[in-house]
């Protein structure tokens, strides 16, 4: 018996005084460093095709308003979980902070430097300080390229070392420090001789050959193996600790984010609704939106049953954003203020820390 | 009697190079009606094979041995002719994927109304009506029975596929991961829609998950599978609360909880091929707490408490040591 119990995990009832512990221990490891990213009222619409018959009769033009007026900062060796339903964002913030979409208007500062500015070729030295994880390792890796020449690409594109030789202790320690030890066993492997989180560690040590100031992290687990889930945020968590990466994670799971991340924003229909450091967040949510999401989120305790506070409906398409508060249509406490004014983010009445923002008139 | 009874099931599938994978290993359980039992593990740990040997479902490549009753009759024992006057009457399934299953090209009332047809339960205006009710019952409106499914969103997608198992009455309903591709927050109404389905038509679900936190909120009982075997089986809250095999309490260890304050760790190795006999305990190179004898003594599904089994060779030696004491 006493093996059973000795090694279990204590129940997770959140204690007295447990909160303030939370933000105490979020203070220490959060030894904040210097702003890395800036992005300010970002904004990307992608235009929708008008058929024929619109476009001869002069229809106006209409957008997806994708990301529409996000502004966050990240600093060094923080890790920032941006979560949300799908199409509410947060890839198109990815996207658009990576140079991969052209922003309709914003700005993203990188290390002081406007990026959205720069042209192609100002922009390619840059390219290597902002790494991307995708998704799904089974696809993101080439199956006829081993291990070393996924890893060796990169290097190639961005000029570093001269030889063969001068690059493979470089891609051994990319391994290593990916925590595919020792790096001998997996160098020569391609990608179907390696298990997902295997595949997610090699994607992984693909970015860190160029020792990137930034990792994009989209859904970096959600199609690994629950048993190997944590292994793999584990290394971000230690890559943004020991190498002073920035770490920005898309996650459409709050527990995972609650876990790892130090801040959280939720994103709804393009706009940050709510941003602050995870456990106020998580703990003390201000904004409908995200209480909802809260509530519905399943814990591991059979006897922790809450009522899921259940939204009807689905997120509304982003080509029509509605007027006033854009969640006033799903929102259980909308007021008809909310369905005429737009609500700023802004640090509500009742937010015990500064730097927690909701975008709620009633917040 | 129960509703369904499993009793030894085992499923082999014949590799193209010779040789065999024993998928699921002398799995047994049972349910009753209104019952809703999770089968949770990582992914090859034979959950969904299980599942589609009690649908008859298996490619041809596949052997099964072993007892599978609905309401005490054998629908395995002889093969194709046993099975089908079950299947989808008696026992439905809702596929991994099935809202991306729909076909494109026919109306969403039409797909449902189809399988009535199929097996005789209604035909023509009566079963277009009843698939209108269908889609009411999983709350969406009877009119969408026009529509196609590019005009569904995910969610709908997935409640019409719901409608669609449910169209020739079933008492048991298997959802393979019936939220995993879908959001938060319409992964909530799903499984609402689930329980609500369960309670009120007495439908015995099972559902398969890896995610244990859904499992923990949805179902009473469940079973924990690795490498083929159920390795602990019980109610949901014995489980989590006093788990008796290592494998079960990793798994919850390795999920993170919103509020949980405890470091979340990830359970090393991987699950061990099954394509050759395995001695001792399948889990032992992975386990935190394996003895000497685990490498060589096979661990039975032994009876803990009521309700609750657990194969792991450490309840089984204390058990002895207790009996010395006394």
């Amino acid at each position: 018996m006493s093996e059973f119990m000795a090694a279990r995990p204590a129940p997770s009832v959140p204690a007295a005084g447990a909160a303030d512990q939370v933000a105490a221990e979020a203070a220490v490891r959060q030894a904040p460093g210097d702003v890395l990213l800036d992005v300010r009222d970002l904004r990307t619409y992608y235009p929708v095709r008008r058929g024929l018959v619109q476009s001869v009769a002069r229809a106006p033009r209409r957008h997806v308003h994708a990301v529409d007026g996000v502004s966050f900062s990240l600093r060094r060796g923080e890790m920032v979980a941006l979560v949300g339903e799908s199409g509410c964002g947060k890839t198109s913030t990815l996207q658009t902070i990576l140079g991969m979409v052209k922003p309709t208007s914003g700005t993203v500062t990188l290390d002081g430097t406007d990026i959205t500015a720069l042209s192609e070729r100002q922009m390619r030295p840059l390219r290597r300080t902002i790494q991307m994880i995708y998704q799904d390792p089974y696809e993101s890796l080439d199956p006829r390229f081993r291990v070393r020449d996924t890893i060796e690409e990169p290097m190639l594109v961005h000029g570093i070392g001269s030889s063969r030789s001068e690059r493979l202790p470089l891609i051994a320690a990319a391994l290593e420090q990916a925590g595919l030890t020792p790096a001998e066993l997996f160098i020569d492997r391609y990608p179907h001789e390696l298990s997902g989180g295997q595949r997610q560690r090699v994607a992984i040590a693909a970015s860190l050959v160029l020792s990137p100031a930034l990792l994009l992290a989209d859904e970096p687990v959600s199609m690994l193996d629950v048993s190997v889930r944590a292994g793999v945020l584990a290394l971000l968590d230690s890559l943004r600790r020991d190498a002073d990466m920035a770490i920005l994670m898309i996650t459409h799971d709050l527990s995972t984010a609650a876990h790892f991340a130090d801040r959280i924003a939720v994103m709804y229909l393009g706009r940050i609704v709510e941003q602050g450091r995870a456990a106020d967040v998580v703990r003390d949510p201000q904004h409908p939106y995200t209480k909802a999401l809260l509530s519905v989120v399943p814990k591991r305790d059979p006897r922790d049953r809450t009522v899921p506070q259940i939204l009807t409906g689905e997120t509304p398409n982003p080509v029509d954003v509605p007027a006033g508060c854009r969640f006033h249509p799903r929102c259980p406490i909308a007021t008809d203020r909310c369905r005429t004014e737009d609500p700023a983010l802004r640090q509500p009445d009742a937010a015990a820390a500064g730097d927690h923002l909701a975008a709620c008139h009633l917040a | 009697m129960s509703l369904l009874e499993v009793s030894d099931l085992n499923v082999w599938f014949d590799l193209p190079g010779g040789g065999q994978v024993h998928a699921v290993q002398g799995v047994s359980f049972a349910l009753d009606g209104g019952q809703r039992f999770g089968l949770v593990g990582e992914s090859g740990c034979g959950k969904t094979t299980t599942i589609l040997a009690l649908m008859g479902l298996l490619p041809p490549n596949a052997e099964v041995s072993g007892d599978v009753r609905i309401d005490g009759r054998s629908v395995l024992a002889g093969g194709e002719d046993s099975i089908r006057p079950h299947r989808w009457k008696d026992i439905a399934m809702v596929f991994q994927g099935a809202m991306n299953a729909l076909n494109p090209v026919k109306k969403v009332g039409w797909q449902i109304a189809e399988p009535m047809a199929l097996h005789g339960v209604a035909e023509g205006s009566a079963a277009r009506k009843r698939a209108g009710e269908l889609l009411e019952l999983v709350g969406i409106p009877a009119s969408a029975a026009e529509r196609y499914p590019h005009e569904f969103s995910g969610g709908m997608r997935q409640r019409a596929s719901i409608a669609m198992a449910l169209a020739c009455q079933p008492k048991i309903l298997l959802a393979d991961e019936p939220t995993t591709a879908l959001d938060v927050m319409v992964q909530a109404q799903i499984l609402e829609l689930l329980t609500s389905l369960s309670d009120e038509l007495g439908l015995a679900l099972i559902l398969v998950t890896h995610d244990l936190p859904v499992v923990a909120q949805m179902c009473d009982q469940a079973a924990v599978m690795y490498a083929g075997k159920i390795v602990e089986d019980g109610p949901m809250e014995t489980l989590f609360h006093a788990p008796r095999h290592p494998y079960t309490r990793l798994l919850f260890a390795a999920t993170p909880d919103l509020y949980g304050r405890e470091a979340v760790v990830s359970i090393p190795g991987a699950p061990p091929r099954l394509d050759r006999e395995i001695t001792g305990c399948s889990f032992r190179q992975r386990c935190d707490v394996a003895m000497e004898s685990c490498a060589t003594e096979h661990p039975d599904l032994i009876t803990i408490g009521a309700g609750h089994r657990a194969a792991c060779l450490r309840n089984t030696a204390q058990r002895e040591e207790t009996a010395e004491v006394r």
